[in-house]
């Protein structure tokens, strides 16, 4: 497995935690009426889960086995593909600020739109038929 | 395929029917209290069981002796995912409906399980997630 999907799918494995943990206390105040603030962790547990748990999960998976290139870097070029990494998980945690700041959500989401584009850009074209030395 | 990965995959698709059908009483009119259980059985019991499923049987191996790392582990995920997914689907809508300390109690029940299920899948998994 490469370095960059060692990062996304360990990412993605954290969000996961995260995610199911703002579920926990949702579905908890749901059962009991502690507080009712905990609603507030609502768009968190959404965007956490699937941003990133899933979508990520399913890049770094996607890195790791889609066909690879014969000559030079492998798998095209890495550092878009970083540079995706970067930018969609800056994206999840800005957006995460969103009850403190709400301009956060916007500039979390353009830059989760950014790190796709990117990821798209980085993967388009090992997306082709398994041949051998292209 | 491992006979763990076979029943996670087996009851996520069990959970993406019941889901599915659930889907068509929600479409008839059933009350909003379902469609909690109607989003979490598809997103928890269908998509995310056949990913614990698919890693659990296809990521790097763990060790020579372990490949797959604790199954044990991973049976105890695949007890706590689905008691504590099928717990909230049954008392949700009770809750919703008519709010009392059992529904309520069984709902932090649930809570504790999925996270927990979470947790067990992180646990067993991180290791293997690693560079060649």
């Amino acid at each position: 497995m490469p370095r960059l999907s060692v990062w996304f799918i360990r990412a993605s494995m954290l969000y996961l935690l995260l995610g199911l943990f703002c579920g926990a206390l949702i579905l908890i105040e749901k059962g009991l009426f502690i507080y009712a603030a905990i609603w507030n962790l609502f768009p968190l547990h959404v965007e956490f889960l699937l941003i990133g748990w899933l979508f990520q999960l399913a890049m770094g998976v996607a890195f790791w086995i889609v066909p690879r290139f014969g000559k030079g870097f492998s798998r095209g070029s890495e550092g878009v593909v970083w540079a995706s990494f970067v930018l969609l998980n800056a994206g999840i945690l800005i957006g995460a600020l969103q009850f403190w700041f709400p301009v956060a959500l916007l500039i979390g989401r353009i830059s989760e739109v950014c790190g796709g584009i990117l990821f798209v850009i980085g993967s388009w074209r090992r997306i082709k038929p398994q041949t051998k030395g292209k | 395929m491992p006979l763990l990965t076979r029943t996670l995959i087996k009851t996520a698709m069990v959970c993406l029917i019941l889901a599915l059908i659930l889907g068509i009483a929600l479409a008839f009119g059933a009350t909003n209290g379902f469609f909690p259980a109607y989003i979490h059985l598809l997103v928890f019991g269908w998509i995310t069981q056949l990913i614990f499923g698919v890693v659990f049987w296809m990521f790097p191996k763990y060790s020579l002796e372990k490949p797959r790392g604790s199954e044990a582990l991973g049976w105890w995920m695949y007890a706590a995912l689905n008691l504590g997914l099928l717990l909230r689907a049954l008392v949700e809508p009770l809750q919703a409906a008519r709010p009392n300390a059992f529904s309520g109690w069984a709902l932090v029940v649930s809570a504790a399980l999925q996270f927990t299920a979470g947790v067990l899948f992180v646990l067993n998994s991180w290791k293997r997630v690693r560079e060649k």
